[in-house]
């Protein structure tokens, strides 16, 4: 019989980092490909530990695309992978996430964000990566990616990213910053009934009826792995159904809108946010990932001041709620943006929001992140001005 | 008792034929090189994955019956890491041209040879990017004419071979197209060794190289390669003096002493994990 002492859940204190590579393992990663860069890099260090513990792979590779390419290579030959990364390393890996976006190859792309451009601010807070997160990659394509705001939930999210990766068939991003990456926090890890772990959907016809693009099963082709007895071709070009480079205007013009579709039409689905005394809010604070703990305090201290002040904190940032922010902004007054870069997401909201009505940031980014305090005063002068 | 002759369309994808090389070009030998070394192998062609990058070269993986992937330029190794470290047992085999090896894929290519993992690497080195129109490679000779050296080429080549030893690769050997049977046997060498190789091929480009440079055609092209190079067992007997401007072919280098990484890799694993059991 188990003792009661051994049936509670354990607590951990653990840094962000930590949290996402333990729940990588947790969801199946078998294939870790990193590359040093701060504040990242307490990621590949657990991966190196942990790896081979669950008989899985750990490389350090040459450089940041090495490492994409690496993951890539391994989830073809059918295991589940991923790297982290942040700032210019996100920058490198742009080449090898279009392929991974243009081949449909599932992985994890993990992006601990920090002040840029360039080498910027390497050990400061930053999230000025999400719209490249979104277009970094040259051409058409669609993005997912989370950006969880606690220690909790970037481990739920990790493993989320992993089942969209194979549900999808694409690059999935996970953004977190430096501020959650290096912040430890307590945290119970979640039992595995928690959550469910899903796989890529097998090739199951005779290798000889294969075609590794077969778009008669639906927009996400069944997918077989390399030493099967398959024999199929992956390629960057635009391709056939069997894999083989076309140029043909239709179908590729064809191919393209569903690569995009097999993700835009479950954007309902894959829309999670939390809601914060929402339902009679006049000011509208959208934040996500770790300024959205600040923003939940000014909502807090709002309120306090009889300011009907709320917070929609989006999780899922790609494909942006677009029906949430949409309905908001039928009955909201006034929509306040935090974000720690000088107004990326607020494009989208003022995009889709569709009507006169302030929108207004609160930006930073110079490294440190936005406190309570500068949001509530926002708050505060959108209310008196409205 | 004779061996069979080699079955050449078992190995490859008969309807993506015919090819997309210009006639006359030089990857041809060498693909039924490596067809001919796979079948002196034994291989199952299930058990191989073939990896390219991009550049002419690298369409070869697309004719062939094995589990192929052209990548993006320069960073087929990479991939094809990935896939070995993945599955260790299967054998990669990765295409690349000069250009795709030796410039963009550089740092990719050194390491891969320092790492000594089971890879076998082969560049059809024609000096010159062929693809996007005849520009000079990090091996185009000095003084030679491309789309990008209107006035004649200033700058040094790279001696691939030195490169792959002083790297760490683990057999490294060179052939020319104007002898076939020859580069069957490195690629074979190159497949039969337990770690890094890298096998260089010498190749025409009458079409992108040779138009500007006085050897427009294939036969010209291959009998300028064959005017260069002299085999190592050969040079042996040679003067510095008339070893001048020679290139050697032969297996230049080989060592058997080096751990392979994945062998490095599992011999880790089984140590963490009979720690961890205790």
């Amino acid at each position: 019989m188990p003792s009661e002492q051994s049936e509670k859940p354990k607590i951990v204190f653990w840094q962000g980092n930590e949290v996402v590579a333990q729940a990588a393992v947790a969801a199946g990663c078998r294939f870790f490909g990193g590359y040093p860069i701060t504040p990242s890099s307490e990621v590949a260090s657990v991966m190196s530990e942990m790896m081979p513990q669950v008989g899985g792979t750990f490389m350090q590779m040459e450089d940041e695309i090495a490492a994409m390419g690496a993951i890539i290579g391994a989830s073809l030959a059918g295991v589940k992978s991923c790297t982290a990364t942040s700032g210019p390393g996100f920058s490198l890996k742009m080449e090898h996430i279009g392929y991974a976006c243009m081949a449909e190859v599932p992985c994890v792309v993990v992006n601990v964000m920090r002040g840029g451009p360039s080498t910027g601010l390497p050990t400061a807070l930053g999230q000025s990566d999400v719209m490249q997160a979104r277009w970094g990659t040259h051409g058409d394509h669609a993005t997912i990616a989370l950006a969880p705001a606690y220690h909790r939930e970037i481990y739920l999210s990790t493993i989320k990213c992993f089942n969209y990766a194979e549900k999808y068939r694409l690059p999935v991003m996970l953004l977190i910053d430096e501020v959650l990456g290096h912040m430890s926090e307590g945290m119970t890890i979640p039992d595995p009934s928690e959550y469910e772990i899903v796989d890529r959907v097998k090739a199951t016809v005779p290798p000889e009826e294969y075609l590794p693009y077969d778009t008669a099963y639906g927009d996400v082709p069944p997918m077989a792995s390399y030493f099967e007895g398959y024999r199929f071709h992956v390629t960057g070009l635009n391709h056939g159904a069997n894999g083989f480079p076309t140029t043909n205007p239709e179908y590729c013009n064809s191919e393209e809108i569903r690569m995009v579709r097999k993700v835009m039409k479950d954007a309902d689905k894959l829309a999670e946010f939390e809601e914060y005394h929402l339902n009679d809010a006049e000011i509208v604070i959208f934040a996500y990932g770790s300024t959205a703990r600040s923003a939940k305090m000014a909502v807090d201290k709002a309120r306090k001041e009889g300011i009907r002040a709320g917070l929609f904190r989006a999780l899922t940032i790609w494909p942006f709620p677009e029906k949430q922010v949409y309905e908001l902004s039928q009955r909201a007054k006034a929509f306040v943006v935090p974000e720690v870069n000088l107004g990326q997401m607020i494009l989208e909201v003022e995009r889709v929001a569709k009507r006169e009505m302030p929108i207004v940031g609160v930006n930073k980014a110079g490294g440190v992140p936005i406190s309570p305090f500068e949001i509530l005063d926002k708050i505060k002068e959108v209310n008196k001005n409205g | 008792m004779a061996k069979a002759p080699v079955d050449y369309l078992y190995y490859m994808r008969a309807e993506k034929l015919p090819h997309m090389w210009c006639p006359g070009c030089g990857v041809g030998v060498l693909v039924k090189a490596i067809i001919a070394a796979i079948d002196d192998m034994g291989w199952d062609k299930n058990d191989i994955a073939f990896v390219s990058g991009i550049g002419c070269t690298s369409r070869a993986p697309g004719y062939m019956d094995m589990n192929t992937l052209h990548t993006t330029h320069g960073r087929a190794l990479t991939f094809a890491t990935g896939i070995k470290m993945a599955q260790p047992t299967k054998h990669v085999i990765v295409i690349s041209g000069d250009g795709d090896a030796t410039a963009i894929g550089g740092n990719h290519f050194i390491h891969a040879c320092r790492r000594n993992i089971d890879i076998t690497l082969i560049v059809n080195n024609n000096n010159i990017y062929g693809m996007t129109g005849g520009q000079f490679s990090p091996t185009t000779p000095y003084g030679a004419r491309a789309a990008t050296t209107p006035y004649g080429n200033i700058d040094p080549a790279f001696d691939l071979v030195e490169l792959a030893k002083g790297a760490g690769a683990t057999y490294v050997a060179r052939g020319s197209v104007d002898n076939g049977r020859m580069l069957q046997k490195f690629v074979r060498g190159g497949l039969n060794h337990h770690g890094f190789s890298v096998i260089e091929a010498l190749t025409n480009c009458h079409t992108q190289f040779g138009r500007r440079n006085k050897m427009a055609d294939p036969i010209k092209m291959i009998e300028w390669i064959s005017s260069r190079v002299v085999s190592n067992t050969k040079a042996k007997k040679m003067t510095p003096e008339e070893l001048k401007g020679k290139i050697l072919t032969g297996v230049m280098h080989t060592d058997t002493e080096r751990p392979e990484y994945c062998d490095e890799y599992a011999h880790l694993v089984e140590w963490v994990q009979s720690k961890k059991a205790k």
